[in-house]
């Protein structure tokens, strides 16, 4: 493997405070130099980073790559290229496959498939029960050794405060943590769309609010409990913000998510009955919006995770109560935040960082996350001017179900590096100036 | 092109036509036995109330009245664009043995004539029907003709007759003008 | 004056209070045809028609049929039980078929909200909303709103109370629409329990009890209970419901004044109304049931609307005020 330069970039990693412009250097898959003016060997391969931002590669803790059992609508392979393509080095995909990942052949299938993809890691997630059916413990060990890093229900929540409450204390043992989809299934049965005057108008069941906040305190309780690590999943309501920083402020040891939907748009994207706007948890209100944004900048919400979720084209394209939950979102995250959150001072590219690389890597305890000399060689380079339109039809995953498809959006991924070698590697040309004998970042 | 407006009938003419127009139907049925005057919407209904009253005057019989509104059997109802208005169609009696004389402001292509007669197949089969117009202009598509004319009328082509009534234009007068005039 | 309506009826929601009276206006003539001993016009001669119920409706469909033969159009009724997707063919491809087949325009009713517009928006075809969901049901607002302007006159300011189960009606939402947009006063009253949460952000009075309503209502649509709610437990009985929300002749007699009482129908008797109540001389229930043809038969004659790139070609000289030639 060469060596490989980036030259001229803006650094950030706010892992060790760093926010300047200058050079990475990498050997054989490790970080070995960080700082101004770096002199590369002769046949280092040397990538123009002016004009970019070079940071920590993104960690997307969250999505669904649908192998095996549906490798229809992607694979750990298509995944993997998908992420890379939107700037992660890697990804944590949950169990929800079929057959459900719960025991350690399934996740060693999951490990070898990312190894032969040969694009961003993939970390497995396994079951918390087995089946996913809510009663049975997995076999959290077993998984664990073979590489899982977490587990998870996701899809479907742990209904029973009992089960969550053994996995969690079962959990620290092997010092990972329980992931939580939190929705009160009585209260969210055959609902399609959040509840409110959108479902009302639409003459569509609704998902009330509370149905995730009734489970957002029973998991914080059960962390009090049993002293575990619960990782709340894809929060979606201002009252659930507000009940995570109750529980920070008791220093339980309750970390959150959101997904760049749950900050960009809300019900009104569901008017007109379109399908590429129906995931779980539902899209709620700008008030809803406004309160994440608010949590994801002052830390209440600790990290960005995806929740990519494809479908096929032919089962979106339904009546809207019939048609599937989820969106993909690997290639349009890194533009919808700088879009949304960055672009209107709610965020700096500094937090930007720290939540989709730093905080996902120190939380689930994986390599990356940081530049510092000796790091794992998971770098993104991306640009943060630069103005796009989302063409979902040129998608590197398979699935095409985008609500953002045709919008015009800001900030692209141009080169992802993982330990080491570049996994992906835009057509743009960077910003900045012309060099001689050096390619393009 | 023409620009200008030509008078064909002022009101008094219109009078004048309308009373030996009312003569010519009464002669026609041989009286007024049976006799039902039928206006076509919209200014066929006015033009027939005042021959129907004409009628009274000379026989001292009120003829019964009735209206047609001819929308709905339009030939052309496919490509006309926006739908037309439907007007009230009133005719409450059985036409069996009857004499029906239909009424319209002007006779031109006929299709208007021939939507009336098979919306009146619809409601029965009366003894007779014959036509009234005020204005004949010509111009016929359809082999139809009026029993009785107020007066026969040479139009250009790019020339239009309107036929004004007080009841809802403010005055009464037939005028050729150009077709362009809204 | 003329006007259209777009390609579609898809819900009294996209409808200007203008369009609204267009139809109610053009509904009336055809009332009148009703009444002839030969109920029929050429209108529509040659127009194929598609009843599309998914779900089982005798009345609206028999309603659509009469008003389709009235119109002289070519008629021909498809049910399908049960959702698309249990049932092998999708809505995707029952729309494909009809477009294939050259329909000129489907009436559906679907258990989907949203289904009509689903279908709209894949075929050329005019489509008309019977029904989709829970979410509208605007021939159905339409005819209970030419029930009330026969009887009222102008609707701006009649005080209408709509009572039962709004959560899931479909008729309650294109009544509550149609009905604002041409001023009337509008009301809902019911159990909580089956009112949308957000009902406050639909611009009507809520009345939690029906004493309250019958008090200021000048009129009350009174709305089917279905049984599957008891199932669901969203109301204990529907014993509980008649002694709490029925409409019964005690209660109307403590009315201030004579109230209009309206049911889409099929009724429940004795649960939701009582049948002195529905036989009685305020009812119009029948009414509505005459006055749904001619407003079918009015949408369906004014979505025919023909292509108006030929209405120049079409235009020639008359007498003033008239658009086609003599």
């Amino acid at each position: 493997m060469k060596p490989v330069l980036l030259s001229g970039g803006t650094l950030i990693d706010p892992s060790q405070d760093l926010n300047e412009v200058g050079d990475v250097f990498i050997t054989d898959g490790k970080i070995v130099g960080v700082g101004r003016s770096i002199e590369g060997p002769e046949d280092a391969d040397v990538i123009d980073c002016a004009g970019l931002i070079v940071s920590p590669g993104f960690i997307d803790v969250h999505c669904h790559l649908r192998e095996p059992g549906r490798e229809d609508v992607e694979t750990i392979a298509t995944g993997a290229r998908a992420a890379a393509a939107g700037g992660f080095t890697a990804v944590c995909a949950m169990p929800n496959t079929d057959p459900v990942t719960d025991n350690q052949a399934a996740v060693g299938f999951i490990v070898r498939q990312a190894q032969r993809a040969q694009s961003a890691r993939v970390y497995p997630i396994g079951a918390i029960s087995v089946g996913q059916e809510g009663k049975a413990l997995a076999e959290f060990g077993e998984m664990v050794g073979a590489g899982a890093v977490a587990v998870s229900d996701d899809g479907k929540p742990v209904a029973s405060a009992q089960l969550m409450r053994t996995a969690l204390e079962y959990a620290r043992t092997f010092k990972i943590p329980v992931i939580d989809h939190c929705e009160e299934p009585t209260l969210s049965a055959g609902g399609s769309m959040n509840e409110g005057i959108v479902s009302a108008q639409l003459g569509l069941k609704g998902i009330p609010a509370e149905a995730e906040e009734i489970m957002v305190i029973r998991d914080i309780l059960l962390a009090r409990l049993t002293g575990g690590h619960v990782h709340l999943a894809h929060m979606s309501t201002k009252g659930s913000v507000e009940l995570i920083r109750w529980g920070k402020e008791r220093g339980i040891r309750v970390t959150a998510e959101v997904c760049p939907h749950h900050l960009s748009l809300t019900e009104e994207s569901v008017r007109g009955y379109n399908t590429n706007a129906k995931m779980n948890p539902p899209l709620r209100t700008a008030k809803d919006v406004e309160a994440l944004r608010e949590g994801v900048k002052d830390g209440t919400i600790d990290l960005i995770a995806t929740d990519h979720a494809p479908h096929h084209y032919d089962e979106k394209e339904r009546e809207f109560a019939d048609a599937p939950n989820g969106i993909v979102g690997l290639e349009t995250a890194l533009a919808v935040i700088v879009t949304n959150l960055v672009e209107t001072g709610h965020l700096t590219f500094s937090d930007l960082v720290d939540r989709m690389a730093c905080t996902p890597a120190r939380l689930f305890n994986l390599p990356g996350g940081s530049l510092k000399r000796g790091a794992a060689a998971d770098v993104t380079v991306f640009d943060p001017k630069t103005h796009w339109k989302v063409d979902a039809s040129q998608f590197v995953s398979k699935g095409r179900n985008s609500p953002y498809d045709g919008m015009p959006l800001v900030g692209r991924a141009t080169c992802t590096i993982v330990a080491g070698s570049v996994v992906f590697r835009s057509g743009i040309p960077a910003r900045g100036r012309e060099k001689v004998n050096r390619t393009r970042g | 092109m023409t620009t200008k407006t030509t008078t064909v009938l002022d009101a008094r003419a219109v009078e004048r036509t309308l009373k030996r127009m009312s003569v010519e139907i009464v002669e026609l049925n041989h009286g007024t036995d049976d006799l039902i005057i039928v206006g076509i919407q919209r200014r066929g209904v006015q033009l027939a109330d005042r021959l129907v009253k004409m009628i009274e005057g000379g026989e001292g019989v009120t003829v019964p009245q009735g209206s047609l509104d001819i929308t709905l059997y339009r030939d052309d109802l496919q490509t006309i664009g926006p739908r037309p208005v439907v007007g009230p169609t009133h005719l409450p009696w059985d036409l069996e043995g009857k004499h029906i004389v239909i009424v319209d402001d002007v006779l031109y292509t006929g299709r208007t004539i021939r939507a009336a007669l098979d919306e009146l197949a619809d409601f029965g089969r009366p003894a007779s029907i014959s036509l009234a117009v005020l204005i004949d202009r010509g111009g016929r598509e359809l082999p139809i003709h009026a029993d009785v004319v107020g007066k026969k009328v040479e139009v250009g082509e790019d020339e239009r007759v309107d036929v004004m009534v007080a009841e809802l234009d403010e005055r009464t007068e037939v005028v050729i003008v150009p077709k362009s005039t809204a | 004056m003329t006007g259209t309506l777009g390609k579609d009826l898809l819900g009294l929601e996209s409808l200007t209070g203008d369009q609204i009276r267009l139809i109610l206006d053009t509904a009336e003539p055809f009332k009148e045809i009703s009444e002839r001993a030969i109920k029929k016009v050429p209108a529509l001669r040659g127009s194929t028609i598609v009843n599309l119920f998914f779900e089982n409706s005798t009345r609206t469909r028999i309603s659509f049929e009469f008003a389709e033969k009235r119109l002289s159009a070519d008629t021909v009724n498809v049910s399908v039980a049960g959702s698309s997707v249990s049932k092998g063919e999708t809505l995707v491809d029952t729309a494909r078929n009809l477009e294939a087949m050259r329909i000129d325009m489907v009436v559906i009713r679907h258990s989907a909200s949203g289904a009509a517009r689903f279908l709209a928006e894949r075929i050329q075809s005019n489509v008309i909303n019977a029904g989709d969901g829970t979410h509208e049901h605007p021939t159905q607002g339409l005819l209970d709103i030419l029930t009330l302007r026969d009887r009222f006159g102008d609707l701006k300011g009649r005080r209408v109370c709509i009572c039962g189960d709004i959560l899931h009606s479909r008729v309650a939402r294109s009544n509550i629409w149609g009905l604002t947009k041409l001023g009337a006063e509008v009301a809902v009253c019911g159990p909580r329990s089956l009112l949308p949460n957000a009902i406050d952000e639909f611009g009507v009075r809520i009345f939690d009890r029906v004493e309250e309503a019958i008090e200021w209502a000048e009129a009350l649509n009174v709305l089917r209970l279905q049984f599957e709610r008891m199932t669901a437990g969203y109301i204990p009985s529907a014993r509980e419901y008649n002694r709490v929300f029925g409409i019964t002749r005690e209660r109307l007699d403590r009315a201030p004044r004579d109230i209009l009482i309206l049911h889409p129908g099929p009724m429940n008797r004795g649960v939701e109304i009582d049948s002195d109540v529905a036989d009685g001389p305020h009812s119009v229930i029948l009414e509505q049931v005459t006055n749904g043809v001619a407003v079918r038969m009015a949408v369906l004659y004014l979505l025919a609307g023909g292509k108006p790139e030929l209405a120049e070609a079409a235009k020639g000289g008359s007498g003033r005020g008239r658009e086609d030639r003599e």
